[in-house]
């Protein structure tokens, strides 16, 4: 197969651009999108490519078509995509449930800018780490990962797809306009070396009657795509393993529900994904991730230099959340810091994990910019030298 | 062709662990079904064939009754789903069965931007003047003076009539009739589903329930009766001034035309950029 950019070699490029072309490595085929600062250019660069290897990409009347669009190019068997920022995303949350109560495998990139409302488009905020992980309405869950550099928006890009291919759904890749904005050097591999994970299909006549059901065990039903013959029907109602409506039956609600949030949470440790940097002696810690974590990096060694036995837990995925390792990093250190470009967000998640076995401190800097290494460093000193 | 008795179409076509329907007694949206499936019937499609799409309301039900693939969406939301599914496997034919206020109303943005695009889909579309499922409201639909719960006192509004909104939005069929053309009615839905292209086949159908009782019009009877009262045949109606049409609802055939659809421009575009790119001659 023919490529519209160079693979198997490093390019320098934006974080947009490497998401549309890592998107096409691992094999999507349907893009759907509006236009928005700062994910413009990742529809853009679809627009370019996707024609040229017989996908489709088509700009949506807005982004409630968009996550439709890619929904039911889904159910007829493409791996799909949409990017969004703030407002698009927020316009998307009706049909983001949509997709996790059908278990339909999506991946939605929402580039994070300030808001709310439109407020700051050119700049980059992690104000939409809630509304990611509890925006759409209901008991649910999904996942979430947060790239902090150009090649780990490549990266994960790929690892979007290939959990939403495993799990059978949404995935986020929540982003900034910092990373969706920057050029790096970006390592991209031969297709060959990238390993692609596709739904799992019915056997037989047999198991396409439960596209809802457990019948392997694992939490994951085959998924009896459109136009083979299976003959599947799909609703956003509750239903019965078979794809029924029932929805005032509160057994079938709490086992339907149960399963969606419990294929997530039994597997949590496949999904989640981290990186420590001098956390094994530490006596503070820092938790960040995205953008802001690199920061960090740097904010550790500066500390570590002081005097201040500072370690870094960036986190690569955001949801589902690791609540148990938390806690045991509270146990190890007296205090844990959390930068974050809001006024805090998962700041309120690593309390609940830290579970008052460490003080838990915020240090929120919102208005567009980046936290600097120094100013990591000054809050941490005032907190523990008093500084 | 032999007349298939409704139990041949209903064991051919319904998926019997979904019966009962939820519909009323009088409701039309059953009888719209049995056109629907009498009209793919006659054309001797495969149920492996085509996708039936609906957003949410009572006859956004439909597709989970009958034994195709189905995708019962959100409300509105139906052929914005469609165009996912129509552009990612153009080879299949899709249906999306439409309420009124799901068409119109919050869905009426899709709905243009559909037809705009000639997006190969063919909408039936139950115009039965009210939000049925949720009681009662009045829809963009309901005519001045008509009642809902949301205009106790009869609507102040100016409806939509969407067969028009639907020709001026560039769709390359549209036709509209009350559930008691028959005949009319399944031949309009075979014509468009033949149709490459945007298709609407409208039908004012009764919702005695919802909307009848709250207008003195309890029963389907007393509404078939206000429907002959208030439609005019297109043919009449090009002959009758704007004052004479004042409160009447044109039924027939709106517009039957041959644009281009959607994933067939879809393909010709694929084929520019691979030559604008040099890939290909
Ligand atoms: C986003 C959203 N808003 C409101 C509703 C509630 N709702 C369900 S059906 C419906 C209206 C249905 O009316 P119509 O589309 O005319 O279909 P009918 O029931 O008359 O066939 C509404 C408002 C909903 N399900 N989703
Ligand atoms: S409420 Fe009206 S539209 Fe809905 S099923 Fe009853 S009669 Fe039909």
């Amino acid at each position: 197969m023919k490529y519209p950019f160079p693979v198997g070699k490093s390019d320098f490029i934006q974080g947009d651009e490497a998401i549309a072309r890592a998107a096409i490595l691992a094999g999507c085929r349907f893009y759907a999108g509006y236009p928005i600062t700062p994910a413009s250019e990742i529809f853009e660069a679809m627009a370019l490519y996707m024609p040229l290897v017989d996908g489709v990409c088509i700009q949506m009347e807005d982004e409630l078509a968009s996550i439709a669009a890619i929904i039911g190019a889904s159910w007829v068997g493409a791996k799909a995509m949409t990017a969004t920022s703030g407002p698009g995303f927020s316009l998307m949350m009706e049909n983001l449930g949509y997709a996790i109560m059908t278990e339909t495998p999506i991946v939605v990139v929402d580039v994070q800018r300030s808001g709310p409302s439109t407020g700051q488009p050119t700049l980059a905020a992690q104000g939409d780490v809630m509304q990611a992980i509890w925006g759409t309405h209901g008991d649910h869950s999904l996942i979430v990962l947060t790239p902090a550099t150009v090649q780990e928006a490549f990266d994960m890009t790929i690892r979007a797809f290939n959990l939403a291919e495993k799990y059978r759904t949404p995935v986020i890749l929540l982003t900034d306009a910092e990373v969706g904005h920057m050029r790096e050097k970006v390592d991209i591999p031969n297709p060959e070396d990238i390993e692609l994970v596709y739904r799992k299909l019915p056997a037989n006549e047999e198991e396409a009657k439960y596209p809802f059901g457990d019948i392997h065990g694992d939490l994951i039903p085959p998924m009896p795509i459109f136009g083979k013959g299976y003959r599947t029907y799909v609703t956003g109602l509750t239903h019965d393993e078979k794809g029924r409506p029932k929805t005032v039956d509160a057994e079938i609600h709490r086992k339907l529900i149960e399963r969606i949030v419990n294929k997530i949470e039994k597997n949590k440790k496949d999904i989640i994904d981290y990186e420590t940097f001098e956390l094994d002696d530490a006596e503070v810690a820092i938790i960040s991730y995205g953008i802001v974590a690199r920061s960090a990096v740097r904010a550790v060694k500066m500390l570590r230099n002081e005097g201040i036995k500072a370690g870094l837990l960036k986190l690569n995925v955001v949801w589902p959340f690791d609540f148990e390792m938390i806690e045991k990093i509270a146990e190890q250190v007296h205090a844990i810091y959390v930068p974050e470009m809001n006024l805090g967000q998962l700041y309120h998640l690593v309390k609940e994990g830290a579970n008052g076995k460490a003080r838990v401190e915020l240090i929120p800097k919102i208005g567009g910019e980046v936290h600097t290494p120094h100013e990591i460093v000054r809050e941490v000193k005032k907190c523990e030298c008093g500084v | 062709m032999r007349f298939k008795l409704s139990y041949e179409i209903r064991d051919k076509y319904l998926r019997k662990d979904m019966l009962p329907t939820i519909f009323c007694p009088g409701c039309g949206i059953g009888t719209v079904l049995q056109y629907t499936l009498r009209a793919i019937d006659e054309l001797g499609w495969s149920k492996d064939e085509v996708v039936w799409v609906s957003g949410i309301g009572c006859s956004s039900r439909v597709p989970g009754f009958v034994d195709f693939d189905g995708l019962h969406t959100t409300h509105g939301r139906a052929l914005a789903f469609a165009t996912g599914i129509k552009m990612a496997r153009p080879d299949l034919k899709v249906i999306a069965f439409m309420g009124d206020g799901d068409t119109a109303a919050i869905g009426g943005n899709h709905f243009i931007h559909a037809i705009r695009r000639n997006l190969d889909v063919t909408v039936i579309l139950i115009n039965n003047f009210t939000y049925g499922m949720t009681g009662g409201q009045v829809a963009p639909t309901t005519l001045k003076g008509l009642r809902g719960t949301t205009a106790p006192y009869g609507s102040f509004e100016n409806p939509f009539d969407i067969a028009e909104l639907a020709v001026a939005a560039g769709a390359n069929y549209v036709a509209r009739w009350t559930v008691f053309n028959y005949i009319q009615g399944i031949n309009s839905i075979k014509k468009a589903l033949q149709k490459k292209g945007f298709s609407l086949v409208e039908f004012l159908s009764p919702c005695p329930i919802s909307f009848g009782r709250r207008n003195r019009m309890k029963t389907a009877p007393e509404l078939i009766k206000w429907y002959n009262k208030i439609t005019v045949p297109i043919s009449k109606a090009k002959n009758m001034s704007p004052e004479e049409l004042e409160g009447k609802i044109v039924i027939g055939e709106f517009v039957d035309r041959d644009r281009p659809s959607l994933d067939e421009e879809y393909e010709a575009y694929k084929k520019r950029a691979k030559k604008m790119m040099g890939w290909e001659e």
